[in-house]
């Protein structure tokens, strides 16, 4: 059984939904992003998600933008995110890792799934790969046992629905709206009929990620998910706390916030 | 002599180029227009409504202009070129963007976006969404908003919201990554009118296919004063949607060369340019696979040029199958040789080129002087030059107090001021 697996069979057998947090490795710098996602881990996180800061991210909000500039400049280097894989597997959470599909053809698919196994991830979750064109991928993946995640829409056919999920491992991703990622005001109905269509095809876990910024949201999409994905409220979290001197208190306070939130159901 | 294909393979596959990586939130949109247009090219009431549009409101068919006196600084060789600067709006942006708008209002979307460089494809997408009274916001990079400041008031003036986009470089990648993340947020009533033949499938086709009436007037046109083919088809390559529309009707023809002019910058040995083919890797970018312009860990590199219409860091997949199988050729053209062909085409024939375009104009001064006498090249001049003038002002010190001096010395003899265009 994998990580992921057993990550999944704990929260059903605690009948709550898993928090998955995202973090860009990088920001603001190499040495307090992993602080920061090992602070995840301590806070009640129980899947971190290590974001590759990329030049061209298509699918994020300007947060994450913002985030992976900042990273970018001060000197992120791609093998750096195995550091904070690492920080993510000591910390007690599984760890895996969001990118961008050309970082990680240029370093190599089946290199980087054997460097990502070696430093204990779990998965790797890529935003502008479809199971379309990921044969590679996903024969390098099987071979290290890594998890290939893809993602689901509201606008995916029931027929995309069923050959994703198949060609996935450990969660499928269920983008909540028609977006980029960013923090909502609300995560829209559409997000529950995504998630139900989802299991009519398949039984894997299904996380809800794209918008869900606070305990109550947390509290809504953990109702109704297997696991609730927060990305860019946490990412403004560790930059405002590193930016005012209050360090990760911010980030933390917002993690417990939201790994009560997944326990509200 | 390469294969053929008439189709890509697959998934719009050009052989390991092209594709789909995007995400999958677009994927059900990309099959719709692929679906539309795959019936709409059958379709006897888009088809002839396309081509009435192109009669009535472009301006097709645009001449062939042979240019001797130019001619004279190519060795001897006959230059022909293909005058896609008289279209309606002034560039051939023009022929692709009424295909697409018309595919809009068949989808039945209301609203197009749109991304542009130079502000050409801006500037034919803003026009094509007042005639066909379709919402229409376009992206541009903030650098480019500036240094294409007159299109930004046209597209303004056509009743588009123009949206500078300052992330990043600030330049058409920008532009194109924003642009994808309205589309994937309005995609339900919004087509993303994607000006070059790159993205994912079905883009680089359908472009490339809306755009293959340059090369089949050009070919007949040429015909009717020479009789025969000719030797080099020369076109500048930003994303390559003008190439991909000369090159398409002699791409079965052995004898006919092939070339793409690709920006070559202050010089590829600066770093500062964007020649995809003479340092990219294969990569992917904006959904497609394809040379990409990139550091050693994916990172995709900024790229240069004196126009900022081929200022971009990736290339069109078709022309990546294009050049690894031979087919075609491809060369840089330096900010430097590109003012020159501009400022000497204005000269000795009275046309303003884009600076676009100017790259091809180069190519072709040094293919013919290469070639030798009787070599017929023939060129396409994808775009006017008004658009270019401050810039081309500027280069060569022709405005204010440095007007002045430049009349004691002309234009083409003037060096360019180090500080460039972007000051």
């Amino acid at each position: 059984m994998s990580a992921l697996d057993r990550v999944f069979r704990t929260c059903r057998d605690e009948q709550r939904a898993a928090l998955v947090a995202y973090l860009a490795a990088g920001f603001p710098d190499n040495a307090t992003s992993r602080e920061a996602m090992a602070a995840l881990a301590a806070s009640g996180a129980d899947i971190v998600e290590v974001g590759v800061p990329y030049t061209d991210p298509l699918m994020d909000g300007p947060v994450i933008q913002d985030a992976a500039d900042r990273a970018l400049a001060g000197g992120f280097r791609v093998r750096d995110l195995l550091g904070n894989v690492e920080a993510v597997a000591s910390a007690g959470a599984v760890p895996v890792v969001m990118s961008y599909w050309n970082p990680i053809l240029r370093y190599g698919p089946d290199a980087f799934a054997r460097d990502l196994a070696a430093a204990g991830g779990a998965g790797l979750i890529t935003p502008d790969l479809i199971p379309d064109e990921a044969a590679a991928w996903r024969a390098a993946a099987e071979a290290r046992g890594v998890a290939p995640i893809f993602l689901v829409a509201p606008s995916s056919t029931d027929a995309r629905l069923a050959m994703t999920a198949e060609a996935t491992r450990g969660f499928i991703y269920a983008a909540s709206t028609m977006g980029v990622t960013g923090a909502r005001t609300s995560v829209g109905a559409g997000a529950r009929e995504l998630v139900e269509r989802t299991r009519a095809v398949s039984d894997l876990p299904v996380c809800v990620g794209l918008g869900v910024s606070t305990r109550e949201q947390a509290a809504e999409v953990a109702s109704f998910a297997d696991g609730v994905i927060v990305g860019s409220a946490l990412v403004r979290a560790l930059g405002e706390g590193t930016a005012d001197g209050r360090g990760l208190a911010p980030l933390q306070a917002l993690t417990a916030e939201l790994a009560e939130g997944v326990r509200q159901r | 002599m390469t294969e053929h294909r008439e189709q890509p393979e697959g998934l719009g596959r050009f052989g390991d180029f092209g594709g789909r990586f995007v995400p999958e939130a677009l994927i059900a949109a990309l099959d719709e227009l692929d679906a539309a247009r795959t019936e709409a090219s059958t379709d006897p009431t888009f088809t002839q409504e396309l081509a009435r549009l192109h009669r009535d409101y472009t301006g097709r068919p645009t001449p062939l202009t042979e240019v001797p006196r130019f001619a004279e600084h190519a060795g001897g060789a006959r230059v022909f070129l293909k005058r896609e600067d008289l279209t309606h709006t002034g560039s051939h942006k023009i022929n692709n963007v009424l295909g697409q708008a018309l595919l809009t209002v068949r989808m039945g979307k209301r609203r197009v976006i749109a991304e542009t460089g130079a502000g050409q494809h801006g500037v034919a997408t803003a026009t094509a969404a007042a005639l066909m009274g379709l919402d229409c916001t376009v992206y541009m990079g903030e650098k480019d908003t500036r240094r294409q400041a007159l299109n930004v008031a046209r597209m303004r003036l056509l009743g588009a919201e123009v949206v500078p986009v300052s992330h990043g470089s600030a330049t058409l990648k920008d532009a194109i990554n924003e642009a994808l993340r309205d589309w994937v947020t309005n995609v339900e009533d919004t087509h993303y009118l994607l000006g070059t033949v790159t993205g994912p499938h079905p883009f680089p086709t359908m472009v490339r296919d809306f755009h293959r009436v340059i090369g089949d007037e050009a070919h007949d046109q040429l015909r009717q004063v020479t009789g025969g083919l000719p030797d080099i088809v020369c076109a500048c390559v930003g994303g390559g949607s003008n190439a991909m529309g000369i090159f398409q009707r002699f791409r079965e023809e052995p004898s006919v060369r092939l070339v793409g002019f690709e920006a070559g910058g202050e010089g590829i040995e600066s770093g500062r340019h964007s020649a995809r083919f003479s340092t990219g890797q294969p990569g992917v970018l904006h959904g497609a696979a394809t040379y990409v312009l990139q550091d050693e860990d994916g990172q995709t590199l900024d790229s240069h040029s004196v126009s900022a219409g081929l200022d971009y860091p990736s290339v069109g997949p078709e022309h990546a199958y294009l050049r690894d199988t031979g087919r075609a050729e491809y060369h840089p053209v330096s900010d430097d040789e590109a003012m020159e062909a501009f400022a000497l085409l204005s000269r000795t024939e009275g046309i303003l080129p884009a600076i676009e375009s100017a790259h091809a104009l180069a190519g072709a001064l040094r293919l013919g002087r290469e070639s030798g006498p009787g070599t017929v090249i023939l060129v396409n001049l994808s775009g006017r030059g008004d658009k270019d003038v401050e810039t081309a002002a500027s280069w060569f010190g022709l405005t204010g107090e440095d007007a002045a001096a430049a009349d004691e010395h002309p234009a083409s003899q003037t060096h360019p001021p180090t500080e460039g265009i972007e000051s």
